[in-house]
């Protein structure tokens, strides 16, 4: 036992094959390419089964990380995607975008003296193992309850919901505002990051299981809460994420050429305008990109900007490197494609030519003062620091606020002061009977995993509404 | 889905009417309100105000002007086709209320965005006095229409081959002279809409004006349709679609709406030289 343990610390940690930087810079294939079946094997045996895994606490949806795991090592990789899918209804995403270092990968016991095993690759290979086979049988669907259940909103803790409920039961119906299902996921997140086939893979598992899905259905204006009610919906679960871009108010903010994160990434990804003119809808494409704000997002339109063809990209943010909120792997990534960092430096205005296209930012710098109430040194200009960065695209990448569309229409859903609804941290229960909410509409912007997690929480609260009562 | 039901053309065909089926929406549209539309999976989506809708029926009407690919693809498409996606109502509804002597002042495929707001202002009991203009009398659309829901009618062409010989504008200053005016609503091109604000801020006659910025989802998601009003950042698609017409940055409008110009010449050329081969 203590051979194998001290073996299993020595075999290093796989790595994944990705694409050069220099090639994927510019292109909008994804950067990863997938592990071998003899690296997944490989790298599964590194695993030490642990009896209490510390990985399974780490996870927001409780997978069984050592059994999908064990089935990899046994060479039963459909095994391994069913394993998965007990507990997660979109393996495939999770695999890419999870932040696995501070959730399952941050609580390895390997990790401790050397690297954790590489759960997330591992959980991707699975997916991608059985989806590329497509001979997993779907999960067995429990006998109808004849009730009826609406989820607005088709992000990761829609399709959570609406997963754990069709199998449940219940008949669901997904509600969403633009004509293509997936939320944050075909929207926000790039094809390079996320292949859109996939996220169109795994809503169509939802469909096979029974999942309608009503598009092009802005609820709070094509339908409200209530008339769903009155439809003869008997649940109703709000996913809506958080939809209202925030900007910095600065001046020349309206300029052409300065976009929301939002707006960017919706044209570039939904309505993929990087194939323009194939497809209709265009995109700023920038000689010299700012992002503003140092977040996954920030990283995702940096990214972004230079496969569109920008000679120069700078992520301009206030604080310094150790606090760019990004994950590790995204500013590396990121890094490695040639996007600068531009640290300790707060944009303070920008400035256009006579026809209104931005060529210009006004930037300060900055310098780390006393912890502000984040525990986070606070930025401080330093007089007079003022410079231009010449620029002809600028990213306002500093977050998102909760929409109000739907909230304005169904007063009775308590919100608190910053717009988001107010649900019980465990069920997910709003003070509206009948209704429930999770995701970033309830939580501010996180990630997709904790959506997930708030989703299946909310999914077995209905399940026991329906089935018991309020 | 959105399938078309009936399909007029005006305007010498360089406005089209399409009246669509979409039941969730027409029960819900109110005057002012608009939607967004997608011809095909590949399409851009595009806001347009409506022109009508009829809840029984279950459909909604868009009146627009071909002016490039989206629309020209929109105007290609026939009766018993279907729209790729329709998304609404979205925006704030016209506050409709009784004024007493209420002006209203259309242009362009404006006007059928203006026909339910001036129906809405009459039925509620207002004197309503309407001025519409165009380029020239054959691209004037939905007079007879406006000449129902007004009390008295103006028309303006550019080159005097119907009415008065001129701008709205014009037509507008004399009856702001004569008449004691307690609103007027404004919707066309945004010069019009500049130079009707610009009057009526003289007078201090509250001003109505419907926007029509770029837009991607209309539901306040991008901040793509940004305008200034009041020097205050609003998005129309939530906030708007209209506005205090004396508050709006107009220049600021006109030249975001030119943000794509080149994209949209090149998409427009090439579907083209596509329908040449």
């Amino acid at each position: 036992m203590v051979e194998t343990k001290v073996k299993k610390e020595q075999t290093p940690r796989v790595k994944m094959p990705e694409q050069s930087p220099e090639v994927r810079r510019r292109n909008f294939m994804e950067v990863p390419l997938g592990l071998t079946p003899e690296m997944a094997q490989t790298e599964a045996s590194r695993c030490l089964q642990c009896k209490n895994p510390a990985c399974v606490e780490g996870c927001p949806v409780s997978v069984n990380i050592p059994g999908f795991i064990n089935k990899i090592v046994e060479g039963d990789f459909e095994g391994a995607a069913i394993t998965l899918w007990q507990k997660n209804a979109l393996p495939a995403v999770c695999g890419r975008v999870c932040p696995q270092e501070i959730q399952c990968e941050g609580k390895c016991i390997l990790g401790k003296k050397g690297t954790p095993v590489a759960i997330g690759y591992l959980e991707r290979f699975s997916a991608d193992y059985a989806r590329e086979k497509g001979t997993v049988e779907l999960p067995k669907v429990a006998p109808k309850t004849g009730k009826k259940v609406a989820v607005i909103g088709s992000g990761p803790s829609g399709l959570t919901v609406a997963g754990d409920l069709i199998v449940k039961g219940h008949d669901v119906t997904i509600f969403e505002a633009f004509h293509q299902s997936g939320g944050v996921l075909v929207y926000g997140i790039p094809e390079f990051r996320l292949p859109k086939a996939i996220v169109a893979s795994e809503v169509s598992t939802l469909e096979k299981l029974g999942v309608k899905i009503e598009t092009n259905s802005v609820v709070g204006a094509t339908v409200t809460i209530d008339e769903l009610f009155k439809e003869g919906y008997d649940a109703v679960y709000v996913g809506v994420g958080a939809g209202l871009p925030r900007f910095m108010n600065l001046p020349g903010e309206n300029l052409i050429g300065v976009f929301s994160a939002n707006e960017y990434l919706t044209r570039t990804n939904l309505m993929k305008a990087y194939l323009f003119p194939e497809y209709d809808t265009p995109v700023a494409r920038g000689k010299n990109v700012v992002v503003l704000g140092a977040g996954n997002v920030a990283m995702d339109a940096a990214r972004t900007a230079m496969r569109l063809g920008a000679e120069s990209v700078k992520v301009v943010y206030r604080r310094s490197r150790a606090e760019m909120p990004a994950r590790a792997e995204e500013l590396h990534h990121a890094e490695e494609e040639g996007i600068e960092f531009v640290l300790l430096t707060n944009p303070v205005q920008f400035f256009g030519d006579e026809k209104g296209r931005l060529c210009g930012m006004e930037c300060l710098k900055m310098e780390l003062g006393e912890p502000d109430s984040s525990g986070r040194r606070r930025p401080v200009a330093i007089a007079g620091s003022e410079y231009t960065i010449e620029c002809d695209l600028a990213v306002v990448s500093v977050g998102a606020q909760p929409n109000p569309l739907l909230t304005n229409a169904t007063p009775e859903i308590t919100l608190n002061k910053w717009g988001n609804i107010v649900a019980h941290p465990v069920t997910g229960k709003t003070t509206k009977k009948g209704v429930w909410a999770g995701g970033d509409i309830v939580t501010g912007m996180a990630t997709v995993i904790l959506a997930m997690g708030a989703g299946r929480e909310a999914a077995n609260s209905i399940h026991d509404y329906l089935t018991i009562g309020w | 889905m959105f399938k078309i039901v009936n399909r007029e053309e005006m305007a010498q065909g360089t406005i089209v009417l399409n009246e669509i089926e979409a039941p969730r929406i027409a029960r819900k549209a109110k005057p002012g309100q608009f939607v967004i539309l997608q011809a095909n999976e590949k399409g851009e989506r595009i806001p347009l105000t409506m022109a009508d809708v009829d809840p029984e029926k279950g459909t909604i009407t868009i009146i627009y002007m071909i002016v490039g690919k989206s629309t020209a693809l929109f105007g290609k498409m026939r009766v018993g086709e279907d729209y790729f996606a329709v998304i609404g109502p979205l925006g704030k509804a016209t506050h409709i209320e009784k004024k007493g002597k209420v002006v209203c002042v259309g242009g362009g495929t404006g006007i059928a965005v203006l026909h339910p707001i001036t129906r809405g202002l009459k039925q509620i009991g207002n004197e309503v006095i309407t001025i519409l203009g165009s380029r020239n009398k054959d691209l004037l659309i939905l007079e007879d229409k406006m000449a129902k829901v007004s009390d008295t009618l103006h028309i303006c062409t550019d080159d005097g081959s119907r009415g008065h010989h001129g701008f709205v504008t014009d037509v507008l200053k004399d009856v702001l002279e004569k008449e004691d005016i307690k609103l007027v609503v404004a919707i066309g091109p945004v010069p019009m809409m500049k130079f009707v604000s610009k009057i009526t801020k003289e007078k201090g006659v509250e001003t109505l004006v419907s926007l029509n910025p770029i837009m991607v989802d209309g539901t306040g998601m991008c901040g793509g349709c940004r305008v200034s009003v009041g020097g205050k950042t609003k998005f129309a698609c939530v906030d708007g679609p209209e506005f205090d017409g004396h508050e709006v940055d107009y220049d600021e409008l006109s030249k975001r709406l030119q943000a794509y110009q080149s994209d949209e010449k090149m998409s427009m050329d090439i579907c083209k030289q596509a329908e040449v081969k």
